[in-house]
């Protein structure tokens, strides 16, 4: 089949199954895996039902086809375009149309009577319904000589003429009262009248307008800062169980390991019944303490909400987490972590009382980690782990780095999140250098996808491509 | 692949989980014909609470299968879900030849072939699911605990149902189990299981679907309660909490309403059974905030339930 986009006036081979393939051809370009086996399946899954009915043409499809949320919603976008084009295609190639007749019997509807009926439709929510009305509005709106000829203006003007808007809507003229219309409703409407739109454009121009691939802004799911907040909530979920299984085997002593006797009596069976090797029961990974400091000064304000926002899931996810943020000295905010839940909260409990002492508003790193390993020296053991949250700009201070070993010697674990680029450490007042080496490791991190990838070496797994 | 037994059309499988309780939407209908017709195992995913486990629960009574649950955790591995040597049995076998006083070579080596025959294998959920001899309705629940290596083990069992043990050989399955994954998306299933699967994607139900739920179930709530009912969960679900309520939880608390012999939805009502639908302290307080306020103060003299 040639290229998924321009118009395919020539068409490819006639019949269903091409169309259903250079469908799947154009998931694939943007970036949907769709496998053969899955085109398979979605073959042997229309065989199923009947396919006549869109509703069920589409959702066997998608049952095979986009198999991730994500990928559901390329596919309804996409959907949606290919098989009005391809329906036109055909439509234009065999002549089909409806010259003369299409749009008519709108001048005898006055407006008002429109408005009504279409508002109805809305709230009903029924196709048909609303197809047919957008077809009698563009058809009344025609006659009044307002067409512009471009799609998008002409679906607002109507949209506008016939007095339509979200929220609660005026009674009817026959004085009825009607729902409140939602944006969705709403859209669904003016989707029609989009579609009919183009359909007659189709017809009078005899080509279909090229298309094009979907915007980034469409395909991706609408997010709102919330959604970021869940999928770092995701990776911390992860972070918690890598963290609960990983490495503790090698910490701890051999002493007061427990047979299995289930298992060495299974094992033994190789060796006729007599229980050569012992099989031990896996020791329980403890549970892991947790120690995370957080910068908050404003060297790192565009990553601070970032970070709270990763402080704010560990939180969720870890019992014996104890939490600080620095400036020039350190603070524990394991309380307001602990007591409040609202995440714009916290934020502003943390800026307004979180007792950072805040005197020149620049970062001290020495005097932080003199002052944690006053703090928590005796608690720190090799079960704990530590993660620093911060650029490691000292301001030209002193960075106490042999401090910071200690505290690295101390704890189990030590690892350095940096929201600057790998670049520019060590430019300038950074002394990334410094404290790296005594670090389990270091990585940049500032958006979700890095924190994945922080996750993902913590689990021993190969980082994630850039 | 579809057997007789294998309804023929979407409204059928409709009608007949809706029989049994569940009112399936028209994407989980048509998925789960599809699964009875194809015999493909389906992926659920979806926020915990939709009716995810629920689903093959329902498809279980509709068809009058069997179900057969593996409930997935951290550290599940083969001896627990597929099958594990009865080793006691085996030892006692082993033993009960030396005593006879057996020496002979061949015997030895009977003795061999003969403990590790079906006699001596404990079956576990998978391995049940395959060699039952009548049909079941599978389900794997929250595959999404399990590690990635588990995930691996299932591949075989769900493109060609059937098992391989070493010592055996494959076992294959006599009827075609219709098979239910579930999943809370906690993590990113491997393409290779998704490949194999159907997928379908459960979410919150509208007010109006989620309202047949709760009647369905509490028949004797009035319907304005019921409408108040389900608008307040969706207005808390809207809320950023730690356990949004679930399906569940709103049909017990309409059960509690109506034990409490509750006409109207108001504010003193709200805050005394709201721990039906919210279970986190911290998600308390923030409901209490924000929807309690919304609602009604009580009115004065409020007359006793009339509903009955």
């Amino acid at each position: 089949l040639s290229s998924p986009y321009g118009p395919k006036l020539e068409g490819g081979p006639p019949g269903l199954a091409p169309k259903v393939l250079a469908f799947c051809e154009e998931l694939r370009s943007e970036g949907v895996a769709v496998g053969t086996s899955e085109i398979l399946d979605a073959f042997a899954a229309l065989e199923q039902v009947p396919w006549t009915t869109e509703e069920d043409f589409r959702e066997a499809l998608a049952a095979t086809i986009a198999k991730s949320q994500e990928d559901r919603r390329v596919f309804e976008l996409l959907f949606d375009r290919w098989f009005f084009r391809s329906a036109e295609a055909e439509a234009v190639e065999r002549g089909i149309g409806e010259q003369g007749e299409r749009f008519e019997g709108g001048e005898q509807l006055d407006i008002d009577g429109l408005r009504d009926a279409v508002r109805e439709a809305i709230v009903a929510g029924n196709d048909g319904e609303m197809r047919d009305l957008a077809r009698l509005a563009i058809s009344a709106f025609g006659r009044r000589g307002e067409g512009s000829g471009v799609v998008g203006v002409d679906v607002q003007r109507i949209r506008r003429t016939l007095g339509l808007a979200t929220g609660a809507q005026p009674p009817t003229s026959a004085g009825e009262e009607l729902p409140p219309i939602e944006r969705d409703q709403l859209n669904e409407f003016e989707r029609h009248l989009r579609r009919e739109l183009e359909r007659g454009l189709i017809e009078r121009t005899e080509a279909l307008p090229p298309s094009r691939p979907l915007a980034e802004l469409d395909r991706a799911l609408p997010t709102s800062p919330a959604q970021d907040l869940a999928s770092v909530h995701r990776a911390v979920t992860q972070l918690k169980r890598r963290l609960a299984t990983l490495g503790h085997e090698q910490r701890g002593r051999r002493r007061g390991r427990h047979v299995d006797v289930r298992r060495t009596m299974r094992s033994s069976l190789e060796t006729g019944g007599v229980p050569l090797r012992l099989r031990y029961r896996p020791k329980r990974p403890r549970r892991p303490e947790i120690y995370v400091l957080c910068d908050v000064s404003t060297s790192v304000t565009s990553a601070s909400v970032f970070f709270l926002g990763v402080l704010h899931a560990l939180h969720d996810s870890f019992r014996k987490l104890r939490s600080f943020v620095f400036i020039e000295r350190i603070s524990e905010v394991t309380e307001v972590f602990e007591h409040e839940r609202d995440f714009r909260t916290i934020s502003q409990r943390i800026s307004s009382e979180g007792g950072v002492a805040d005197v020149s508003g620049y970062t001290d790193y020495g005097r932080v980690w003199l002052e944690f390993l006053g703090e928590i020296a005796d608690e720190l053991d090799p079960r704990s782990t530590v993660i620093v949250l911060g650029d490691a700009r000292t301001n030209g201070r002193e960075p106490h780095a042999e401090v910071f070993a200690e505290v690295a010697e101390r704890a189990g674990r030590l690892f350095w999140l940096n929201p600057e680029p790998r670049l520019y450490w060590n430019y300038g007042d950074s002394v990334m250098a410094a404290y790296e080496r005594y670090c389990d490791g270091a990585f940049e991190c500032w958006t979700t996808r890095h924190l994945e990838n922080f996750v993902n070496v913590v689990a021993g797994g190969a980082p994630a491509a850039e | 692949m579809a057997d007789d037994a294998a309804p023929q059309s979407v409204a059928e499988v409709k009608e007949a989980l809706g029989q049994v309780g569940y009112l399936a939407d028209e994407p989980a209908a048509l998925v789960s014909f599809l699964a009875q017709r194809l015999g493909k195992p389906v992926l659920v995913e979806g926020p915990a609470g939709v009716g995810k486990t629920e689903l093959a629960k329902a498809l279980s009574r509709a068809t009058g299968r069997e179900l057969v649950r593996l409930q997935c955790y951290e550290g599940l591995d083969e001896a627990k879900a597929l099958y594990e040597w009865n080793y006691r049995k085996q030892l006692l076998r082993i033993q009960a030849g030396a005593t006879t006083g057996e020496v002979a070579e061949d015997a030895a080596t009977d003795v061999l072939e003969d403990i590790f025959s079906e006699e001596f294998l404990l079956t576990r959920p998978l391995m049940h699911a395959i060699s039952s001899s009548d049909p079941v309705v599978l389900l794997i629940d929250e595959i999404d605990k399990t590690d990635q290596e588990f995930e691996a083990m299932l591949l075989e069992l769900l493109s060609d149902f059937q098992i391989t043990i070493p010592e055996l050989g494959r076992i294959e399955a006599t009827t075609m189990p219709v098979v239910v994954l579930t999943s809370n998306n906690s993590r990113e299933l491997t393409e290779a299981l998704k490949r194999r699967c159907l997928y379908l994607w459960l979410d919150y139900p509208s007010v109006e679907r989620e309202m047949e739920i709760v009647r369905l179930h509490v028949p004797e709530l009035a319907e304005a309660l019921n409408r108040r009912l389900v608008e307040v969960v969706h207005m808390v679900r809207a809320l950023d909490l730690k356990k949004p309520p679930s399906i569940a939880e709103s049909i017990d608390w309409a059960r509690t309403l109506l034990l409490m012999g509750a006409d109207d939805l108001d504010r003193e009502t709200f805050e005394s059974s709201m721990s039906i639908i919210v279970k986190h302290r911290t998600d308390i307080d923030i409901v209490a905030e924000r929807v309690g306020v919304k609602l009604a103060e009580p009115p004065v003299a409020s007359g006793p339930s009339p509903d009955s």
